[in-house]
């Protein structure tokens, strides 16, 4: 029924524009077409004035309405980040300069030089000073810009600091899956075909007695604040995408292609609720690549802790390999059965 | 009617080109089919183009109502969506896969059916054989089987709508292993074939407009018209044409290898997956990435493909409006030129976050950032095309100028997404919709409303209506500007592009209002759309006529045809050509055409 009522009020709204609009046609040949013309021309070049006026104010109005809501109200919350942060600045600035300056330029030409009988157009037609001072100051800028950004590309691209912590990150429909080397700092070697979904979510071969330690799990990754953490990103079916607001990164995980991301996170999970005064905050992690159906449910969760937490969280993980095997565990162990675990081990 | 004496009477004057000239005189027996439907006629193959391109535009700004009601009032269901969409909008609320597989089509028929085919398609046939001076194109068989391998086209994308497991739903770029693997995405099934087969179909559209209008230009030039005297917009849609054909090849060779690894089982694209349901595919050694770097190496030129029609369109209409010679004309077509060959070279921004060699994505950083020195020469020259004019706001000059302000608007954006470490961060979000939207889809899209309402009497031999125009273009402009700008700060906020639902994330949640907001904006300029195309059917039968050869006072070859050209487009000889097109305001003269010999007195510029 709304919708009814709305497609008639849409076609009366229509038809009544229609009529007005034939009506000035015919008051444009009683007035004469070219007199009609002239004040068209006029209402026309006032309005560009009125859209100049009211396009500043609106933008000045969205960003008071809106800037609160973007991650710039706060700091970014890894340090990578706040170089991207100022970057961004920086890039505003500039390009808000012209913008800004353009559009008036645009806008006031086309009201100031609207047709009037007493002007004849001026001919212009070429000015190489004009052109050389237009190419010039452009492309000095643009390599300031340049400059800045691949400072700030190769560090981000190029290897990370030494005392960097690693994850292994992988994305699938639509979900993600965590890895941590566990004592030996070392993964265990994979391979896509001994994937299974109840035991062996990321196909690990159990052979690699590098694996036994590694701790895998679903949803949360958790990190150190102020220790740089290098994620290793892979993908289990399509093409997904790391991507990380709140840090400022973003990195694709592709089948078949390793690749890697990595930051230094500045502030804890509890830290960033306070900042954002929000006491729901949390870190996401956002599938920033279209993956299929569930592409808008694909989230995972960072919680960044300080060293201590982190510490007693992982000690109560248990290697991914005693889910696998629970036999093998330690903990639920009868003895019969460690030693013939041990035997095992001992062969490999 | 008068038309019948302006188009003898320049016949009656005899024609010294016998041969030629005579032969086109009479009209040939043109029956409906002939006339109307296999026409061999550049003109009535622009209309083609057009009113396919319209529809296309319908539909294609349909799906995005449909989706941005989906965005905008998540939590409401429709029951008339159930009556439109059966199962894909069970209970009246779309479903992932429909808002998927609408938010995939929108795209791949925006930009390829209404912004290229639409566009290019429209202005060069129409254009080209007018502005040159010639009788044709250089094959109008060729250009004719153009426009039917994109009505086919058109068809087989029409239809893959209509099969059960749904339409391609896995976005425009139809990045594999989702776009190869029919078990990854229900979409990439029966609806991904058809995908492929029209885009292959549209391709070899491309190809056969393409070279024929790069042959037509190069050799169909009439007497007098050297390179340099050529409109603006001959030179745009010369450099359009030459990057289709030296990019959708290699879209087809990529298209090819997805072709082979869907159906023959090999592994171009597919390495280590593990699908759910299915198990561990055979698949080893491929890549996925090589499909993005022969997706982008069409798609980035395809971007200036869709811009250069409307950047011609806008510098021509805004010279003849302005009453003023297009300020630094050489400047034009050499950033215009400039604009063409970085086109090739910038693919990989695109690609900035896919773990690419950061050495080479440096050097994409350089090529794309140096893409905004022509850019902003373009600008600036517009502006100084402004200063000082005559300007008569007519539909076109008024879609001119939005043009101009919206690629500033979205160009300037580009300076940030191309600088890679601030891309890692923008990549994939709202900010890049507002990106392309607005220099892209928006600004294209009043070029070509702008050459619309500039030709239109050219084509139809009257005029669209002046209110309905002013309304169609201040309600659009705003529009435009309400939809996409606020969505910068929904991509400053990390809002990731293509979500169903935003409700249960915690950092993107608080745009709710925003979206309604966007939402109807985007209804409101889409039923503005409507009454353009109810302007634009209405005109061609009831528009006013026009009584003059030259309503606009414009100085190029086109308005020296009759009021309504026949097959041929002039009688008798065609037309000498003397000078540059702009010669407007020149020694206190309003314009001087192109058919003007330079006078003894005449000043130099």
């Amino acid at each position: 029924m709304t919708m009814f009522l709305i497609t008639a009020v849409t076609v009366l709204i229509f038809l009544v524009i229609f009529q007005i609009a034939k009506a000035s046609e015919y008051v444009a040949i009683l007035k004469g077409e070219e007199r009609s013309r002239k004040e068209n021309n006029k209402i026309n070049g006032f309005l560009m004035v009125v859209f100049l006026v009211l396009g500043l104010f609106g933008v000045w109005y969205c960003n008071k309405l809106l800037f609160n809501k973007t991650l710039l109200a706060h700091d970014a919350a890894s340090v990578e980040g706040a170089r991207v942060d100022s970057m961004l600045w920086v890039t505003l600035a500039v390009t808000g300069i012209v913008f800004i300056a353009t559009q008036i330029l645009l806008f006031w030409f086309s009201y100031k030089y609207q047709e009037s009988e007493t002007r004849k157009s001026h001919f212009f037609a070429h000015s190489t000073k004009l052109e050389l001072i237009w190419t010039i100051i452009p492309a000095i800028t643009l390599t300031i810009l340049v400059v800045i950004g691949l400072r700030n590309w190769f560090l981000f691209t190029g290897e990370p600091p030494k005392n960097a912590m690693v994850v292994e990150v992988t994305g699938k429909q639509f979900g993600w899956i965590f890895r941590y080397p566990g004592k030996d700092a070392t993964f265990g070697k994979k391979y896509y075909k001994q994937i299974d979904n109840a035991s062996n979510s990321l196909g690990i071969i159990w052979d690699d007695q590098l694996s036994h330690d590694d701790l895998v799990m679903e949803q949360t990754m958790y990190l150190i604040k102020g220790r740089p953490v290098k994620l290793v990103i892979g993908s289990r079916d399509v093409v997904h995408d790391v991507g990380l607001p709140h840090f400022r990164m973003k990195m694709d995980a592709v089948p078949g292609i390793p690749t890697t991301l990595w930051f230094t996170p500045k502030y804890t999970t509890k830290e960033m609720k306070e900042i954002t005064g929000n006491p729901d905050f949390q870190y996401e992690i956002s599938c920033d690549q279209m993956c299929g159906n569930g592409h808008y449910s694909m989230k995972g969760v960072i919680e960044v802790l300080d060293q201590e937490e982190y510490d007693a969280k992982m000690a109560g993980m248990k290697p991914y390999y005693y889910s696998a095997f629970p036999d093998k565990d330690p903990a639920n162990a009868k003895p019969a059965a460690d030693t013939a675990a041990t035997k095992i081990i001992a062969k490999l | 009617m008068s038309n019948e004496a302006v188009l003898h009477a320049p016949a009656a004057a005899g024609s010294l080109d016998h041969g030629h000239g005579e032969h086109h005189e009479h009209h040939h027996h043109e029956t409906f089919i002939s006339k109307y439907v296999f026409s061999m006629d550049h003109k009535m193959i622009a209309k083609q183009f057009l009113i396919t391109g319209m529809v296309w535009a319908v539909l294609g700004g349909l799906m995005s109502v449909l989706f941005r009601l989906q965005l905008g009032y998540p939590d409401s269901t429709f029951p008339w969506l159930e009556d439109l969409l059966g199962k894909w909008a069970a209970g009246g609320k779309i479903s992932p896969e429909a808002y998927y597989a609408l938010v995939t089509t929108h795209g791949t028929v925006l930009v390829f059916f209404v912004l290229t085919a639409g566009l290019s398609g429209t202005f060069s046939n129409f254009l080209i054989p007018l502005q040159i001076g010639a009788r044709d194109m250089a094959s109008p068989f060729m250009n004719m089987l153009s426009y039917w391998f994109f009505f086919a086209a058109s068809i087989v994308m029409l239809s893959s709508m209509f099969v059960e497991t749904g339409p391609f739903s896995g976005g425009w770029t139809a990045y594999p292993p989702l776009s190869a693997l029919g078990d990854a995405s229900p979409g990439s099934k029966t609806g991904m074939d058809l995908w492929i087969i029209a885009m292959a179909l549209f391709v070899v559209s491309q190809l056969l407009a393409g070279l024929n209008y790069i042959s037509t230009i190069l050799n169909m030039r009439t007497k007098g018209m050297t390179m340099t005297r050529m409109p603006l917009t001959m030179w745009a849609l010369f450099f359009t044409a030459v990057l289709g054909v030296l990019s959708f090849p290699v879209l087809f060779s990529g298209f090819i290898l997805l072709i082979f690894d869907r159906n023959f089982g090999t592994s171009f694209y597919l390495s280590d997956i593990f699908i759910n349901g299915v198990g561990a595919l055979p698949n080893e050694g491929g890549s996925a990435i090589l499909y993005q770097h022969l997706f982008w190496f069409l798609g980035h030129p395809e971007v200036y493909i869709i811009l250069l029609p409307a950047m011609g369109i806008a510098s021509e209409v805004m010279s003849v409006n302005a009453r003023k010679p297009i300020f630094g004309y050489m400047a034009m077509v050499a950033s215009m030129f400039a604009i063409a060959i970085l086109a090739f070279l910038v693919w990989a921004h695109h690609m900035f976050v896919t773990g690419l060699n950061p050495f080479l994505g440096s050097v994409f950083v350089l090529l794309t950032l140096l893409i905004a020195v022509p850019s902003a020469i373009k600008v600036f020259n517009w502006l100084t095309t402004l200063w000082r004019g005559n300007i008569r706001f007519t539909p076109g000059m008024l879609f001119a100028i939005g043009f101009v302000s919206l690629f500033i608007s979205g160009g300037l954006t580009g300076i940030w997404l191309g600088n890679s470490a601030l891309d890692i961060h923008l990549h994939d979000t709202y900010f890049v919709i507002a990106h392309f939207h607005i220099v892209m889809g928006v600004a294209s899209m009043f070029g070509m409303f702008a050459g619309i309402y500039h030709w239109f009497p050219k084509m139809y031999g009257r005029f669209m209506n002046n209110t309905l125009a002013y309304i169609h273009f201040w309600v659009t402009l705003a529009g435009a500007y309400m939809i996409f700008w606020p969505m910068h700060y929904q991509g400053l906020a990390g809002m990731p592009r293509r979500y169903y639902d935003y409700s249960v994330w915690e950092s993107f949640k608080q745009f709710a209002e925003l979206n309604q907001f966007i939402s109807l904006v985007a209804m409101i300029v889409f039923a503005i759309q409507i009454l353009f195309l109810f302007n634009f059917f209405y005109s061609i039968f009831k528009g006013r006529k026009v009584t003059t050869e030259n309503p606009w006072g414009s100085n190029s070859l086109e308005w020296t045809t009759p009021i309504n050209p026949g097959h041929g487009n002039w009688v008798g000889e065609i037309p000498e050509v003397h000078r540059w097109p702009y010669d407007y305001g020149k020694d206190g003269k309003d314009h001087i055409t192109q058919t003007t010999p330079i006078g003894a007195d005449e000043s130099h510029h």
